[in-house]
């Protein structure tokens, strides 16, 4: 008996309480949510695409209003102002951003400072700030950049309209009429997809002079055929569907189930596509633009910008790296946002 | 098998087919002809147009076009080395751009096929996070920056590569237009190495060969890669055409005397002729590689029919 008692003798600190959270096994069904609010919990939870998201928000708003924030604006040239090194008014004191340059001239290198003279003549410039430095015919670089930024910003709007207007459509009623209908479209389809865009783009050129509006027309030829696919192949899982029967039975002509029964119910994957064929389009544009095929000049773009300055970047490398900084973050923002919206919308589809 | 093949073949031709229809309809109606000059009185250029066959009706000229593009016979250029025929134009060129564009695809695969297997194998660690940093990377950055970057690293500070292609020395020189041109490739074969290489080692057969005591090397290489590279094959018709557009921008910047850069040059010069052979040329090319790659598609998963290579984008 005593050892017994003894054995279920318990000092006073042996048992705590439990407390907060660990107690409660939560159940993991909670009530249902709706599709969006999901997919939004699901976006949400994904950095990257946050990330991207904040980035492309922020160079849309910078692409706005940064060009107004200097009395530069991206054509003015002032010829005395050429080649000026970035210059910003309070980091100059820190030894950054003050306008100064290393040349390498027959000597070695030596630190040039154009807006401020060694001997303490007079330059004109003390007051002068270029914040990202000027080009060769002393524009302002800052503003040319953002300038450019709206450029490749209407040809990201210009891709998604595309996409909507001609692959969404044309996949959609190609899919549901199928049979011949499908047949024809989709083998008319397939032979324009069989032409590089490469080639499309030279010889629209040829025809038109080069600009924005060929660079538009080309991504009309072309930008499509992605989307057509997916919304077809959507198409054809749906419209056997009990909810389009349903629908049929009860009369609706068919531009009402494609576009009212159907359409709502694939959204996500349609989404998901657009956001990826911006980053092509962006791309298509600042190629165009690197060979000299962009809008001409004085207007500027990402990719003639990147061009021109690609001419002097071994003396000026300077020029080169804001519009190489913008591209490659609206670029980068634009598949980290997709990547994210794929996930969001269809988990299934996550690369584990 | 065979229907799918021969409907694959047709597309092919009726594509080759419009672009000829196409190029030819842009040669019709540029302004100006081969005679325009004031000396020629109109039984001259009768006589010309009777010479080189321009009085024939539409259909016969359009068959003897045909019969030219696909003999290799592009006429002469305008432009940029009058009176040159372009064939000649293209024998010294075309080599370049096919050995860079290979040397681009080969190492782009192989190191992307690397990157992803060591991905997927390490899982949710730094290499896993790593190989993605680089796949996003190398998928949005063009080209060009990488091109840029390189040669102002690489060539211009440290001099370990010159700066422009070299005739002399093409190995070399050739090192930094290499790689800014596969890191398309490294980033999209990684990538999809990586999700496919996951996808097979949770399969079952995997767990079955590794419980029968097959393991490391041999189980990697023979059961995994083996069954993950088929999807990968599906990657490359986008890849060629990156490849495409990526040379042309990559023989501007160092300069490398190939058909990319003709093209950007006949542009800029308008010189047609030039322009419309090289669109044959690139259009040639890359209907044969999305034909050949479709097909080996077809042959090597026998699964895989038209309905369902429809999918992959």
């Amino acid at each position: 008996m005593n050892k017994q008692n003894e054995k279920i003798m318990f000092a006073e600190d042996d048992f705590e309480l439990l407390h907060g959270d660990s107690i409660s096994q939560m159940d993991e069904n909670y009530s249902s949510q709706s599709y969006w609010r999901d997919v939004w919990h699901r976006f949400i939870r994904n950095k990257g695409a946050v990330i991207g998201f904040l980035c492309i928000v922020l160079i849309i708003l910078l692409a706005i209003f940064a060009p107004h924030w200097n009395e530069y604006t991206y054509d003015s040239q002032i010829i005395t102002n050429q080649n000026l090194a970035p210059r910003v008014q309070g980091l100059e004191k820190f030894g950054i951003f003050d306008g100064s340059e290393s040349m390498s001239t027959s000597t070695g290198e030596v630190e040039v400072n154009k807006y401020i003279s060694q001997d303490g003549a007079e330059t004109g410039l003390e007051d002068t700030y270029y914040w990202f430095g000027s080009d060769v015919l002393g524009r302002d670089i800052f503003t040319r950049t953002w300038i450019g930024t709206r450029i490749s910003l209407y040809i990201a709007l210009a891709a998604v309209l595309i996409d909507m207007l001609f692959g969404l459509s044309y996949g959609l009623i190609s899919g549901y009429f199928g049979g011949a209908v499908d047949n024809v479209m989709q083998r008319f389809a397939e032979v324009l997809n069989g032409i590089p865009s490469l080639v499309i783009v030279t010889l629209l050129i040829i025809v038109l002079k080069p600009g924005l509006l060929t660079i538009t027309f080309s991504l009309m030829i072309t930008g499509w055929i992605g989307m057509n696919r997916i919304a077809r192949a959507q198409m054809l899982k749906l419209k056997e569907q009990e909810f389009v029967l349903a629908s049929r039975t009860l009369g609706a002509p068919n531009f009402m189930i494609i576009f009212k029964e159907i359409l709502p119910n694939i959204f996500g994957q349609i989404i998901t596509n657009t956001m990826f064929s911006i980053p092509n389009a962006i791309f298509t544009e600042a190629f165009l633009a690197f060979i000299g095929l962009g809008v001409p000049a004085p207007m500027a773009s990402l990719g003639s910008l990147i061009s021109e300055a690609f001419k002097s970047f071994t003396t000026h490398p300077y020029m080169i790296i804001p519009p190489i900084i913008v591209l490659a973050v609206l670029m980068l923002s634009f598949n980290l946002l997709a990547d994210g919206l794929r996930d969001a919308f269809d988990p299934k589809m996550k690369e584990m | 098998m065979k229907k799918y093949l021969l409907k694959r073949i047709a597309i092919s031709i009726v594509t080759l087919l419009a672009i000829l229809i196409i190029l030819f309809l842009m040669l019709e109606f540029m302004p100006g002809s081969p005679f325009n000059d004031e000396k020629l009185t109109a039984d001259q250029i009768a006589l010309l147009n009777a010479k080189y066959g321009l009085d024939k009706p539409v259909m016969i000229r359009f068959f003897n076009y045909v019969k030219n593009m696909l003999t290799g016979d592009f006429g002469v250029s305008y432009t940029i080395s009058k009176n040159t025929p372009i064939s000649q134009l293209l024998q010294s060129r075309l080599p370049i751009s096919v050995r860079i564009g290979g040397q681009a695809v080969l190492l782009g695969t192989v190191i992307g096929l690397i990157l992803g297997i060591i991905a997927a194998l390490k899982h949710n660690t730094i290499w896993d996070t790593l190989t993605t940093i680089i796949s996003v990377l190398g998928v949005s950055l063009p080209s060009y920056v990488f091109a840029l970057a390189l040669s102002y690293s690489l060539g211009f500070k440290l001099q370990w590569f010159p700066l422009l292609y070299d005739m002399a020395n093409p190995l070399r020189s050739s090192v930094l237009p290499t790689i800014s041109l596969c890191m398309f490739t490294i980033a999209t074969v990684a990538r999809f190495t990586r999700t496919e290489m996951l996808e097979v080692l949770g399969s079952d057969y995997m767990l079955l060969a590794e419980s029968k005591g097959i393991s490391g090397f041999q189980l990697i290489v023979k059961h995994a890669l083996r069954n993950a590279l088929i999807p990968i094959i599906t990657v490359l018709a986008p890849l060629i055409v990156g490849l495409m557009t990526g040379s042309l921008v990559i023989e501007k910047i160092f300069s490398i005397p190939g058909i990319g850069s003709l093209l950007v040059t006949a542009i800029q010069a308008n010189d047609y002729n030039v322009i419309l052979a090289l669109s044959f040329i690139y259009s040639a090319m890359y209907i044969g590689i999305m034909l050949v790659v479709d097909i080996l598609y077809g042959v090597i998963d026998p699964r895989i029919r038209l309905a369902k290579g429809d999918k992959h984008e």
